[in-house]
């Protein structure tokens, strides 16, 4: 099966390991995602791509224990078979908070502070047959 | 600002109400006002109406008569009723004109508000991700804050078994059936820390306030309300706000605490000098941080002050006196003007059952939403 980024804009995985797409401020430094034009910190205009780094920590989080609305939602709906995910903040070093899923839903195991890696997460299927991938953090092995 | 008073009040009963539309709701709650203040609609020079799911306030003069008055919509998220009575306040000590409204209503679909962006390309990732809710800001900012000052789940519990109860005493409120904290924390978990019962859910009402020259209050009523402050707030950079994708590294303060500062400066007046508030509790935990970021007390101290019951009726600082969205749901545009309609309520001493005891003097709203909005009103007697 292919799969297909969510939105090519905001994630890359055609090298096969998924990298976010965001902005850089040349006048200030202050990292952004997703790309936008302007800086918010130093209301600059002068900005430029970057990959964003693809390991973090932790800062908050909480689990999604219901089914989001379709649309906008593109994974599983039906009460019978969702499945609680998590959802958090991960600060990049040098960079920003990231907000993203979480592949662990057990509130037991999260903890603010721990290490989390990038990786892509399928959540349907589209009509081309296609499986549509978005982003998620991983908490990292700590063997 | 102490040459604006509230002269007149009207309210739709806040809920779910079954083939009567928002704007309906509105109209009702327009004429409920200008009884309460002895005037006809003709007499009013001038409105803003606030609404963000159920049409254009400005189209109710079709029902409510077509006068050729100024009439002037206000959007602005769940600050919408704030902002319209920033407006009319302001309209008033202009100059401008004498006797206005500010009006608020909506009707929401059932279930979390639906959030679909428009991302300029391509899907919709951050719906699509299942990522635009939000509920999961609230229980993120909550569960850190816990972490960070110690605040238990017991008193999430507290606050929303407080909420039914003073609802149970609004004949006004949606949700009128008491909660023991037991049942609170039995209910589904919605988005971790935080079950069902905690939250508060997006809802349908409609709420009017007058407006009018201080000096020319008494023509109107034998209680005026002053208005002392009414301050709107954006965020600034580095606050963590409900829907963002990403934050800053450096972290500050959101909008609630520049809205309260301002609005204290502006009445002249400090938090030890109010007497009750209502305070933005879009669920259990947005009550506990909001006592804090508002300045009734340090972080963290909420934990000794709910055990004890000091925001309760009869408590030392009584907190959202009429159940707040937790009892009355959110319908955004009347949202704000419901916690003002209260307070005028509370200071007239007409609340009736859940009535502040003591003869309250002062009396402080607080609103915050999306995108990182927060608006924050004083009133005297």
């Amino acid at each position: 099966m292919t799969q297909v980024s969510i939105n090519e804009r905001v994630l890359d995985i055609s090298s096969g390991s998924p990298k976010l797409l965001g902005v850089r401020c040349k006048s200030c430094d202050n990292h952004m995602f997703p790309t936008q034009k302007g800086c918010p910190k130093c209301a600059g205009t002068d900005i430029e791509p970057i990959e964003l780094g693809t390991r973090g920590t932790l800062w908050a989080w909480t689990i999604q224990g219901f089914p989001p609305k379709a649309p906008p939602y593109l994974g599983e709906v039906d009460p019978a078979k969702f499945e609680p995910y998590g959802v958090g903040y991960i600060e990049i070093p040098g960079q920003a908070k990231i907000e993203a899923r979480l592949t662990e839903a057990d509130p037991t195991k999260l903890s603010a502070g721990m290490d989390m890696e990038l990786v892509a997460q399928p959540l349907c299927t589209d009509d081309d047959g296609n499986e549509i991938v978005t982003f998620a953090f991983a908490p990292v092995a700590t063997e | 600002m102490s040459d604006v008073a509230i002269v007149g009040i009207g309210m739709h009963p806040f809920g779910r109400h079954e083939g009567v539309s928002g704007m309906e709701q509105g109209a009702h709650a327009v004429r409920e006002a200008c009884k309460d203040a002895g005037v006809e609609w003709q007499d009013v020079e001038f409105a803003f109406g606030g609404s963000s799911a159920a049409g254009a306030p400005d189209t109710m003069v079709a029902q409510l008569g077509l006068t050729g008055l100024q009439f002037i919509n206000v959007q602005n998220g769940c600050a919408t009723g704030g902002s319209a009575l920033f407006a009319a306040a302001n309209t008033i000590m202009s100059g401008a004109y004498d006797l206005g409204i500010a009006i608020g209503f909506d009707k929401h679909e059932r279930g979390a508000f639906r959030i679909q962006a428009g991302n300029g390309g391509g899907r919709d990732w951050y719906g699509g991700s299942g990522m635009a809710l939000t509920t999961q800001f609230f229980g993120m900012k909550i569960n850190r804050y816990m972490q960070e000052y110690g605040i238990t789940q017991n008193s999430l519990a507290r606050v929303a078994s407080k909420a039914f109860h003073n609802g149970a005493l609004n004949e006004m409120a949606w949700r009128r059936q008491p909660f023991s904290e037991e049942e609170v924390l039995q209910s589904q978990m919605l988005s971790y820390p935080l079950t069902q019962y905690m939250f508060c859910s997006p809802g349908e009402g409609g709420v009017a306030l007058i407006l009018a020259r201080a000096d020319q209050a008494h023509k109107y009523t034998q209680k005026p309300i002053f208005l002392k402050s009414a301050v709107v707030r954006s965020r600034r950079f580095g606050s963590f706000e409900v829907l963002a994708p990403s934050l800053a590294l450096e972290h500050r303060a959101g909008p609630t605490v520049d809205a309260s500062k301002a609005a204290f400066e502006m009445a002249g007046i400090g938090p030890d000098d109010i007497d009750l508030a209502q305070l933005q509790d879009t669920e259990s935990g947005a009550e506990i941080m909001h006592m804090a970021e508002n300045g009734f007390c340090e972080h963290g101290e909420q934990e000794s002050m709910l055990e004890k019951g000091e925001t309760k009726i009869g408590g030392r600082f009584p907190v959202n006196t009429d159940g707040g969205c937790l009892a009355n749901g959110e319908p955004v545009g009347a949202s704000g003007l419901r916690q003002v309609y209260e307070n005028v309520l509370q200071l007239r001493g007409d609340a009736g059952a859940r009535q502040v005891p003591n003869d309250p003097k002062v009396a402080y709203t607080h609103v915050y939403g999306a995108p990182g909005i927060s608006g924050v009103t004083i009133l005297s007697r």
